[in-house]
Order: structure tokens, then C-alpha cells, then sequence
């Protein structure tokens, strides 16, 4: 290996490093604007000098590769000389007004003055002003802060892949906009506001709302999706004020998503905070114990065939562990689903129902094929893995229905289930594609696992793929991507119902009216027809499944509470409590087991704690926070179907409005407005 | 330079002349498979000989979606050039030189006819709408100073009365003669050749 001196200390580095990276590596920290890790390089905000031997001039470490034998000196005078006069020239322009900016606190241009900087400039011309320039409902611009450094721009071309961001004119004229001041078409735009070095993009919601010093940071797991991101919650008092994202290589790379960050808003509002009760057609707010009454009442003169329980999309698995408990012990009823749409399942193999090739899998791929997904919407960070997979391996995508753009290009090969059979009887092109494969991926979208043609389709693919060895321990192509964040536990748990001839018995039981009484644990997403049914809503919002119950029972959001999530990859990670739920709402383990003893009995769990142990006991998957646990791989498992002849659709997911919380966020409520001004006036190109 | 300002006016349409579309593709398959995009400077010089000499913002997505990139590439690189105008300058557009060796022979008084004759300030259409003028950095003709240039010819040699009857001959939609208003030869001496007399087209 090659090796470099740095600040007279030897180091052995791996070829194609820069010298900035080599420095780091030795431990001599380097001051930076433009340079981000996951970005290509700029070089253009010379803040990384460094003095190399030999070289009469300092030289931009960001952009020199480092070579066999170097000298780099990063503690010279020399060097302290050449960051004071670059960090002189970045603040000529810039706008001293850190009281009313909203960076302050977190600036890179403020904590790298103070440590690199004069203090006091010799700059008494005028400064240039920059009108502000409008950027969607997210972004809040200030132009006259910006330096240059072209992170924005980058991300928005390379990571988001909608090239809307540019620098126009030159010099000192230079500004940075979007083509006309459109807002960014991109669920992913938001993370440019922490790209940015200075204060030029903050965040719009969160204007002036706080101090970064002032807020309790909580490092939680996000619920938006079933990407399972990994956040920090920034809470001031009990009120959280933002999102922000938490570095996972693994997971989400240091992006988040637009609703994973802004749909926080929504935790405030359409809040239930006492339980309600429906007396002569209207919800009258009531007490716990009156409450838990009616419900007694009602569950003792119901024989356990006609009680239905089905959870939510945003539930943690101590709730549907209890919730299942509850149902099996005391209410002596198995009639449980996690499922809110017909979608095809078959628990019988864990690699059946998550992304078995993981989201740091997709990495390796050489072939894809989308199945009836829109990954874009339905999981938008896993959407941004394949875009980066594409543009460093330029890999061949396919896509059997139509899912709209992308932001990387594929080829829509069909979009019905014979093209299907075409490719599993090899008459088709892609087979060959399939047998000179090393690791292909094919993701499953729940819109290609609805209806009747579910089973064929999930069936076919899976004896397809082991008869060309695609699913082995070593590499697993069958991925089903799920859109729930509760969806992968709840079927780990086993909250669902099935047999032999139909998939949903509960969903169509429900159809049928054929249930007397509907427990609904934060299950929101639910369509049917109500009759006689007596629902009590288990949640935190006033939302659909509110709107239809006789019984509210208030408890909180996720980020009120500890929980456990599995992610789409059956990955097991914690979300932790960061603020409290507003007024009377209680935690779902307490209600139950609170209407467990008003019914007379007992789950024998006395705490939280208790119930999270018997939770990560009751399964080695769940013990092992932050990993996957992987399953050994059953070729020999599988099952009869018959070909479906059928249309494949993409169900259109309302992104910005997939769930209550987003649904109740006004921010998100604007985002979906312009989007949807966007579409119908087709100004978007 | 002068900051960059798009026109409020855009026209609806812009689309290139049958003759400039045949010279469109020549130019854009002078590049190598997925380089296109290169192509997008002379096209974008392209419009602006069509187009009365600005380009419009149709026709920065015209050539967005001819090229297959961003608006927004298009429209950065519009931005960058100085000699990209993004909004009307007439069918006249004149630069008047008033760097060194034309400052000290008299651009001056070229500035002087044109604010007299088009109009008060700089990148303002004249009365009839038919030009516009702007001071420019040199232009390389600093032997026949001092010059002008409307559209794509050079005025040489001028003094106030020649500008003058160039500007009144342009404000009336008539083409001036282009080159040395002494009579000269591209830039040989006043007086004639001194070297090379043998070679008749040195």
C-alpha cells in the first residue's frame, strides 16, 4: 500500500483516496465547505488548503488525489495564512447577521471562522445583495448568506436525481435558483437545508421556531415508511419541533425523506387526547373508567367469532404483542390481521414477506425487476439506493407496469401477469438476462399482491427464482417491499388469518358484515361498508378509523413512546419516548391491560419493561437490536398456483398523505397541494 | 459586465427555421454518442441569429428537449455568457468598443451618437424598436480603433459623422457598408502596403 506523511506522521493509505481523506485518516482535521462524503467532488470553496512539499502554492486537499510518498503539512503557518485569506473572502460577502439566523448554532461557516478565521475584516465595500429565491414549501431561502459551495445543486442532480437546481450568471453575479423559481419536484428536497454549509436554505416549517441549543435530542426510528429510517427528534418541552436525519450506512445512508422530516406537525394537530364515546350518533368525550364500561359490556355479550382485531400501519410491536395476547387469552378469538388492503401473504417462510436482498444489498445488484411498484413513493429512500445503484453500476432496470418517473431510467416490459409467464417459461427476453445474472433483485410492490392474481404472481416469481438459483444463504433476489412500518413485525407476531382457500378471510368477512365487534388498533387505512359493527379505535388521531368508531381510546404517536419496529429488510430497531402524549391518552400496553382487568382477568404483564422483555424473548429475530437476523433459506417450500390472466396496476400512493399523521400535518397539506397544481398544469415539463 | 436580465415579454413559441434545423444537426452530430448536450452553445447561437438576436426562454426548453437535458443546464449556461442576451436588443444590436486603444481614439464620442441616436442609456431599444446599443470590452480590432460592431460586421475607423450616418442608415432599416471607414484594407497602413507589395492577396 501506498504511504503518505501528514503533519510528520506516517500512513498507509488505500489508492484512489483524496488527500483530505488521507489527512482525516491520520487524524488531522481539515476545515470544508463544498467536500461532502457523498457527493462528488467541487473544489470550489478553498477552505481545505494544505500545504504539500514541493509545491509552491497551497493546494485544495478535497481534490488532489493523494499519491505514494507526499508530504502534506496541515498545521503550518503557511497554511493558517491561506485559510484566514479564504476565510476572509467567503465572509467579504457574507451577511454578518447570525442573531436572526436561523443556522446559528449549527453553522459550518460560523464554527470554522471562530477556529480559522481573522477576527475583524478588512472588507469596507459594499456587500452584494441576492434577492431571495423561492424554492417549494419546504425550503426557506436567504441567498445573501450563500457561498457557492454547490452542495445543493449536487444533491439535487446526483442523489435526488431531478436536475432542477443550477448556478446562473457568473462571478459575483452568481446565484443559485431553481429553473424559474419552481418548487423542487422531490420528496428527498429537504435534505439540501442540512447540506448547506451557512444559513442560505433553512427549513420553512421550522422558521424561528428555536435554538439548536435549546432542543432535547432523541434518536429514534422513523414510521413514515417501512424504510425504518433512523432519526433524531428535536423536542422543545413536550412539543416536537423537528426531524432531522441520523447517519445508518446501512439504512439511509444521512438522507431522510420529505415526510419523514416534515410530517411532525401532524403530531400536534387532530390530537385525541380523552377517550370518546357515540351516543345517539355523536362522539361525546367521556372518562377512561365509563369508557372501559362500554366495552366490557359489549365484549361480554359477544361470542369471540364476532370480535375482529386489526392493526395499523404505524403500530410498535409491544402494542400488537399485548394487542395479540389480549385476543388469544382473554378474548379467546384468533381473528387478527394486520392487513388493510387484499394483498397475498404466505407466512410460512420469513424470506416470503421482507426485502430479503437488504436495502445495502441493492448495492450489489447487476439486474432488476420491478414488479407492480412505485418505490419512489412507497419508499422513497430505498428508491434513492436504486438511482445510486444505477448511476455507479449502470445497471439494467425493468418494470412490469407503469410506476411513472423515477428519477433514473427503466424499461416497462409489460404490464400484465403474462408477461410474467412469459419470462418464467423463458420466452421472454429478460430470461436470458436472468441466467447470465449474478445477483439480480426482483422487488414485489404490494399493488402486484392484490386480488386474485396476488398468489400467482408471488408464487411464480419465487419457484422462478430457485430454479435459477437466485435464492440461496448467499444471495436472496426475492424482495417484497411492504409500505407499513408495522406490516413486517405484525406478520412476524402472527397477526393475521388464513386458510387454505382464502388469503383474507377477515378482510372479506368484513365485506360481508360479518362481525359484531371491530377493535381497531391505529388502523386508519381501512375501506368498508359499516353496518352494525360496534368499532373501538385504539390511536392517536382523529382520523378515518375515528371517524367511524363508538369508542375512542386516546393513546400516543411514535415518538411518545419506546418501541420496536421491524423494517422491510426484518431489520429490529428501538424508537425512543421524546416527548408525552397530550392530555388523558394512555400507553396501548396500559389500556389494555387496564380493560383486561375490567373484563375480570389478567395478562400477568405489570409494566412495560416486563412486556419488552417478554417481547424480545418470545423470538430470536427480535432480539438482536439493529441487525437482520437472516433465515435459513427453504428451497423446498413452496406451493401449487394457477396463472391469472390480469392487468397489473400501480396503486397511485397519495405520498403525501399516506397515514394520519401525515394527513393531519399542514405541511404536508401544502406540499400535496402543489404537487398536485404541479400535475394538473402540467408545468412540470 | 453588466448583471443578466431575463425579458418580462417572452413570446409564446419558438421554434428554428427549417434551414437552421438541417444546420442544427449538422452541428449536433459533429459530437460523439451521448455528448450531445455539447451541441447546446452553438444552438443556443443559433436561436439568437433566428430570434432577432436575444433568446427567449421557449426556446431554452426547445432546445432542452431537443438536447435531452435539464432547463435548468440550458438556462445556467445562458446565464454565463456574456454574449447570450436574454432579452430583446433589436435588429440593430451594436457594441461599441471603449477599451484602451479605442478609449484614447475616441469611443467616446461613438457612445456620445448613440446615446443621441438610440437612446439614453444602455440596453434600451430605440424609439422605433429597431436597436439597441452597449459598450463592450475590446473586440480585437484595436489597430482600426475606433470601431463598432452591429450584429456580425465590424465598423471601422470611425469618427463622430460616420457613426452618425451609420446609426441614422440602421434607425431607418438599411444596412451600412461594413469595415474601414478610411478606406483601408483590413489593417494595412493608411497609405498603402510597405512590405510585401509583390504578393497581391498576402
Amino acid at each position: 500500500m501506498p504511504k503518505i506523511t501528514v503533519n510528520e506522521k506516517k500512513i498507509e493509505f488505500e489508492e484512489g483516496l483524496t488527500v483530505l481523506q488521507v489527512c482525516e485518516l491520520a487524524g488531522a482535521e481539515i476545515p470544508r465547505f463544498c467536500y461532502h462524503e457523498k457527493l462528488s467532488i467541487a473544489g470550489n470553496c478553498r477552505m481545505c488548503l494544505v500545504e504539500i512539499e514541493k509545491s509552491p502554492k497551497p493546494i485544495a486537499s478535497c481534490a488532489m488525489p493523494a499519491t505514494d510518498g507526499m508530504v502534506v503539512k496541515t498545521n503550518t503557518p503557511f497554511v493558517e495564512k491561506a485559510r484566514k485569506g479564504m476565510m476572509e473572502f467567503l465572509l467579504a460577502n457574507h451577511p454578518l447577521d447570525c442573531p436572526v439566523c436561523d443556522q446559528g448554532g449549527e453553522c459550518d461557516l460560523q464554527d470554522q471562522s471562530l477556529y480559522y478565521g481573522f477576527d475583524h475584516s478588512r472588507f469596507t465595500e459594499n456587500k452584494r445583495q441576492v434577492k431571495e429565491k423561492y424554492m417549494g414549501p419546504l425550503i426557506k431561502t436567504e441567498m445573501t448568506r450563500c457561498i457557492h459551495c454547490t452542495r445543493c445543486i449536487r444533491f439535487a442532480t446526483e442523489v435526488a436525481g431531478i436536475p432542477e437546481l443550477g448556478a446562473i450568471g457568473r462571478g459575483e453575479d452568481m446565484e443559485i435558483t431553481t429553473y424559474l423559481e419552481k418548487s423542487m419536484d422531490s420528496e428527498l428536497s429537504a435534505n439540501v437545508i442540512d447540506l448547506c454549509p451557512v444559513g442560505a436554505l433553512t427549513s420553512k416549517p421550522y422558521a424561528f421556531e428555536a435554538r439548536p441549543w435549546d432542543l432535547k435530542k432523541t434518536e429514534s426510528i422513523d414510521v413514515m415508511d417501512a424504510v425504518g429510517s433512523n432519526i433524531r427528534i428535536d423536542t422543545y418541552g413536550w412539543e416536537v419541533k423537528r426531524v432531522l436525519p441520523k447517519i445508518n450506512e446501512d439504512i439511509n445512508d444521512e438522507w431522510i425523506s420529505d415526510k419523514t422530516r416534515y410530517a411532525c406537525d401532524g403530531l400536534l394537530k387532530q390530537r385525541l387526547d380523552t377517550p370518546y364515546i357515540r351516543e345517539n350518533g355523536k362522539l361525546i368525550q367521556t372518562s377512561w373508567t365509563k369508557a372501559l364500561k362500554k366495552i366490557v359490556k359489549k365484549l361480554n355479550n359477544t361470542k369471540p367469532e364476532e370480535i375482529a382485531g386489526i392493526v395499523g400501519d404505524l403500530v410498535d410491536m409491544e402494542s400488537m404483542f399485548i394487542f395479540k395476547e389480549f385476543f388469544n387469552k382473554i378474548l379467546t378469538s384468533s381473528n387478527l390481521e394486520c392487513r388493510t388492503k387484499k394483498t397475498y401473504l404466505n407466512p410460512k417462510n420469513r424470506m416470503n414477506y421482507i426485502f430479503n436482498s437488504s436495502i445495502n444489498g441493492i448495492e450489489q445488484c447487476d439486474l432488476m425487476l420491478l414488479v407492480g411498484t412505485n418505490p419512489r413513493s412507497e419508499a422513497t429512500i430505498l428508491n434513492a439506493r436504486i438511482r445510486k445503484t444505477y448511476v455507479e453500476n449502470d445497471i439494467e432496470i425493468f418494470s412490469i407496469g407503469n410506476p411513472g418517473d423515477l428519477t433514473y431510467p427503466y424499461k416497462i416490459i409489460g404490464s400484465n401477469t403474462q408477461v410474467l409467464k412469459e419470462i418464467i417459461d423463458e420466452k421472454h427476453e429478460i430470461s436470458d438476462k436472468f441466467k447470465q445474472s449474478k445477483k439480480p433483485i426482483v422487488i414485489i410492490g404490494e399493488s402486484a399482491l392484490k386480488n386474485d392474481y396476488g398468489e400467482y404472481v408471488f408464487e411464480s416469481i419465487k419457484n422462478y427464482l430457485i430454479k435459477n438459483n437466485h435464492i440461496t444463504n448467499e444471495w436472496n433476489a426475492l424482495n417484497i417491499l411492504t409500505q407499513n412500518a408495522s406490516r413486517v413485525g405484525a406478520v412476524d407476531l402472527g397477526l393475521y388469518k388464513l386458510n387454505k382457500k382464502d388469503n383474507f378471510p377477515i378482510l372479506n368477512k368484513l365485506d360481508t358484515n360479518e362481525f359484531k365487534i371491530l377493535y381497531l388498533l391505529g388502523a386508519d387505512e381501512l375501506r368498508f361498508n359499516k353496518k352494525n359493527e360496534f368499532i373501538i379505535y385504539q390511536g392517536s388521531h382523529g382520523d378515518l378509523g375515528a371517524q367511524i368508531a363508538d369508542v375512542i381510546l386516546p393513546s400516543p404517536t411514535y415518538t411518545e413512546k419506546d418501541g420496536h419496529f421491524i423494517n422491510l429488510e426484518g431489520r429490529i430497531q428501538k424508537a425512543f419516548k421524546a416527548s408525552y402524549p397530550p392530555g388523558d391518552a394512555k400507553e396501548d400496553w396500559d389500556i389494555i391491560n387496564q380493560l383486561s382487568k375490567a373484563l375480570g382477568k389478567t395478562l400477568n404483564i405489570n409494566s412495560r419493561k416486563e412486556l419488552e422483555e417478554r417481547l424480545i424473548n418470545s423470538s430470536s429475530i427480535h432480539s438482536k437490536i439493529g441487525e437482520i437476523v437472516k433465515s435459513k433459506v427453504d428451497t423446498n417450500e413452496t406451493q401449487e398456483f394457477s396463472f391469472v390472466n390480469s392487468k397489473i396496476e400501480i396503486d397511485f400512493v397519495d405520498y403525501y398523505f399516506s397515514n394520519h399523521i401525515a394527513r393531519s400535518s399542514m405541511t404536508m397539506n401544502e406540499c400535496r397541494s402543489i404537487k398536485n397544481k404541479l400535475l394538473s398544469t402540467g408545468t412540470k415539463g | 459586465m453588466s448583471v443578466k436580465k431575463v425579458a418580462t415579454n417572452q413570446p409564446e413559441f419558438f421554434q428554428f427555421s427549417d434551414e437552421n434545423l438541417n444546420k442544427a444537426k449538422k452541428i449536433i452530430n459533429k459530437y460523439p454518442e451521448k455528448k450531445q448536450s455539447s451541441a447546446l452553445m452553438p444552438l443556443l447561437f443559433l436561436v439568437q441569429k433566428q430570434n432577432e438576436n436575444w433568446i427567449p426562454l421557449v426556446a431554452m426548453k426547445y432546445l432542452a428537449k431537443m438536447l435531452d437535458i435539464p432547463y435548468i443546464q440550458v438556462y445556467e449556461v445562458a446565464t454565463f455568457y456574456s454574449m447570450y442576451n436574454l432579452s430583446p436588443v433589436g435588429k440593430y444590436f451594436v457594441q461599441v468598443c471603449t477599451t484602451t486603444p479605442c478609449m484614447i481614439s475616441g469611443a467616446g464620442k461613438l457612445v456620445e451618437v448613440c446615446k443621441n441616436k438610440i437612446s439614453q442609456n444602455q440596453n434600451e431599444l430605440s424609439a422605433n424598436k429597431i436597436c439597441s446599443w452597449m459598450e463592450v470590452e475590446c473586440l480585437g480590432a484595436c489597430v482600426n480603433a475606433p470601431m463598432l460592431q452591429i450584429n456580425d460586421d465590424y465598423f471601422e475607423d470611425l469618427d463622430k459623422e460616420k457613426t452618425e450616418e451609420i446609426i441614422d442608415m440602421i434607425l431607418n432599416d438599411k444596412s451600412p457598408k461594413a469595415g474601414s471607414y478610411k478606406n483601408r484594407k483590413s489593417s494595412e497602413p493608411e497609405s498603402g502596403r510597405t512590405t510585401l507589395i509583390n504578393l497581391k492577396d498576402a
